[in-house]
């Protein structure tokens, strides 16, 4: 026999019952079990490193010379295929700046000179309140629950507003092809195409695998990643004790990317 | 309708053929832009928009100054501009046009134009910029098609069109509010963080647009059949002296804030463009001509000696317009972006190619306009 109309409405209706109810039952029966098996968390390598408010701070002291930040810069730079593009088309994702251009709220030109001289490293500051994710078009960049400000490369038009609207000048476009100027391509991490934004991930591909960011390895203790969340970590550890700046506080952006002077 | 445009003289013709062959260029060096990348423009990690994005800001005015015909002529019922209406609406579609287009060609990716529908992100401006002027191309395409094919019919326009044109004068000011918006909300961009933006873009928009129309227009009397009365040259002869003189008079209270308040954040945009600094001077001569421009304008236009002698009137229109675009079409961008927000110089200027696409495009806007504006002449001259 035919289902005739009474007894498909009634097959629907319990099916919609049971699709909108089903997690109400589950809650009942087991409770716990839905929340433990997010999507966040299903794809996810048991070593993976999961926090509530990812951090960097920077030891500003253990920077003195350039050679500890250039292998940073490296490290950082091999891992993820960013191209070598010379003059002002460059695309970087971590490089150092002058003090008076890295804090430019704190003009003073009575600095102690190894601080004047001093390279300090600079990378995307991954903002509680990021002006590149309000002006992002498209969503192709925005922020994760752990506080990353992640890039998506596929969706990202090359509209270039996020640059505009990023006050620290952490991006960087790709206004040609970047390839050619890989010189030795890591095949564990992506390459970009030609018109598309980038910038530090705080290495979310590693904390996923359970390893730290790649700078951080190649500090030699300079780099101290971790959770702000967690009351015991090493991050609010050092912070409690030692004095901290972040750039440009006064423009509301919540960056969170320490430095100790 | 659209047939009347395949009606015409040799000049009409020869002028169709030089459009066309300025377009051409600008594909091809758009071609170029596309297989190369944004490389080949003078565009960089610091100064990320440039000449397209200017004229997209300068054209997003332009198109928005046609409510000042608009206006008056629809909800005074102003007389003198029933025949001047259609052309002011036909220039703001094809300024629309123009802006939409500089917006594609500025994107590193366009073939992927549609995921700002596809991922509406309403946090950003980019895309309400988006909604705004794509609302006010099909309003004016609407309308201005409709109020025609009526002028054509020889009945008067469908009721149904009033509520149109009446929602086409809030969006006009909308639409370069909301441009504006692009560069007001930013923190750390002192030159254009500014709640006074809007405000000014709107002022020097409803100078500089009536000004290029009454150019337009003037052309259009010599080479077709256009009567423009004298009475309505004049209004909109006042309406630009009232428009210009609040532009230049918001030039000056921004000039005070910023420097009486010696905030060095928003000096610096200042200081570089009007003064330069060090070497990085490319863009003084610009912005003292800018001033004189300015200043002899609202000279022109104040004394009714020279507002309503036809010949300084045109000089000054013309004045308007170029200080308008030296002001927004180029000032505007590149004070924001030099120096960066950590006081870093590096200075832009438009490459060949870059130019090349950007006469493109106004190319055909032009090219829109000169079919839109030989329909209606037509449409005109038959139904009277």
């Amino acid at each position: 026999m035919a289902l005739n109309r009474r007894s498909f409405l009634k097959a629907a209706g319990l099916t919609t019952l049971a699709g909108l109810g089903g997690h109400a039952a589950m809650e009942l029966l087991a409770p716990g079990a839905l929340d433990a098996a997010q999507p966040a968390k299903i794809g996810a390598f048991p070593e993976a490193l999961i926090g509530k408010r990812w951090a960097m701070v920077i030891d500003s002291t253990k920077f003195t010379s350039m050679r500890l930040s250039q292998k940073c810069i490296d490290a950082c730079h091999t891992a993820h295929n960013v191209p070598n593009i010379p003059g002002k088309q460059e695309v970087k994702w971590l490089w150092t700046d002058s003090f008076q251009r890295v804090f430019p709220d704190q003009r003073n030109e009575f600095l102690p000179v190894d601080i004047k001289h001093q390279p300090f490293l600079v990378l995307c500051n991954h903002c509680d309140n990021p002006p590149c994710v309000r002006v992002c078009p498209t969503g192709a960049t925005f922020r994760r629950e752990d506080g990353i400000v992640m890039m998506d490369m596929h969706r990202c038009i090359g509209c270039r507003y996020c640059m505009v609207g990023c006050p620290y000048g952490a991006r960087s476009f790709n206004f040609r092809d970047p390839r050619p100027f890989i010189a030795n391509i890591n095949h564990r991490y992506t390459t970009r195409m030609m018109g598309v934004v980038e910038k530090c991930t705080f290495c979310e591909d590693r904390l996923a695998r359970g390893l730290m960011p790649v700078c951080v390895e190649a500090s030699e203790g300079a780099l101290i990643f971790g959770d702000l969340g967690n009351q015991d970590s090493k991050v609010r550890k050092i912070l409690r004790e030692r004095f901290s700046l972040r750039r440009y506080p006064s423009l509301g952006t919540e960056p969170h990317v320490f430095y100790l002077i | 309708m659209l047939e009347k445009a395949l009606q015409g003289n040799k000049a009409y013709w020869g002028w169709i053929a030089t459009l066309l062959a300025f377009i051409g260029v600008g594909f091809g060096c758009y071609m170029y832009q596309l297989n190369q990348g944004l490389a080949i423009t003078g565009l960089s990690r610091d100064v990320s928009w440039g000449l397209y994005i200017g004229q997209l800001t300068y054209m997003v005015g332009i198109a928005a100054s046609a409510v000042m015909l608009v206006l008056p002529y629809y909800l005074h019922n102003y007389k003198a501009f029933g025949k001047l209406v259609i052309f002011g609406e036909f220039l703001a579609v094809s300024a629309v046009v123009v802006c939409l287009l500089f917006v594609i060609v500025d994107l590193g990716q366009p073939q992927r134009l549609l995921n700002v529908i596809l991922h509406p992100t309403p946090s950003s401006v980019l895309f309400w910029d988006m909604v705004v002027l794509n609302g006010y191309l099909f309003l004016n395409i609407i309308i201005g098609w409709s109020v025609l094919h009526a002028v054509k019919k020889g009945v008067p326009p469908a009721n149904w069109l009033k509520f149109l044109i009446y929602l086409s004068i809030p969006w006009a000011v909308s639409i370069h509010t909301v441009t504006a918006f692009l560069y007001a909300g930013l923190p750390g961009r002192y030159f254009w963080l500014d709640s006074l933006l809007a405000a000014s873009f709107l002022a020097s928009a409803f100078a500089a647009g009536p000004s290029l129309l009454l150019l337009i227009l003037f052309v259009v009397r010599r080479v077709a059949n256009l009567e423009i009365p004298k009475e309505a040259i004049q209004t909109m002869a006042k309406i630009i002296t009232y428009a210009w003189t609040i532009n230049v008079f918001m030039v000056g209270l921004k000039i005070f804030t910023i420097y009486y308040s010696q905030h060095p954040g928003k000096m610096l945009g200042f200081d570089y463009l009007y003064f330069g600094y060090e070497d990085y001077t490319q863009m003084v001569p610009w912005m003292w001509n800018f001033v004189f421009l300015a200043l002899v304008a609202l000279a022109l236009l104040i004394h009714p000696g020279t507002r309503n002698n036809q010949t300084t009137l045109t000089i000054a229109l013309v004045m308007v317009f170029v200080a308008g675009w030296i002001d927004k079409g180029l000032a505007l961008v590149i004070g924001g972006f030099v120096p960066n927000p950590f006081k870093v110089y590096t200075e832009y200027w438009p490459t060949i190619p870059e130019v090349f696409i950007t006469i493109g495009v106004y190319a055909i806007g032009l090219l829109i306009l000169t079919i839109l504006y030989k329909v209606a002449l037509s449409v005109q001259e038959e139904s009277t």
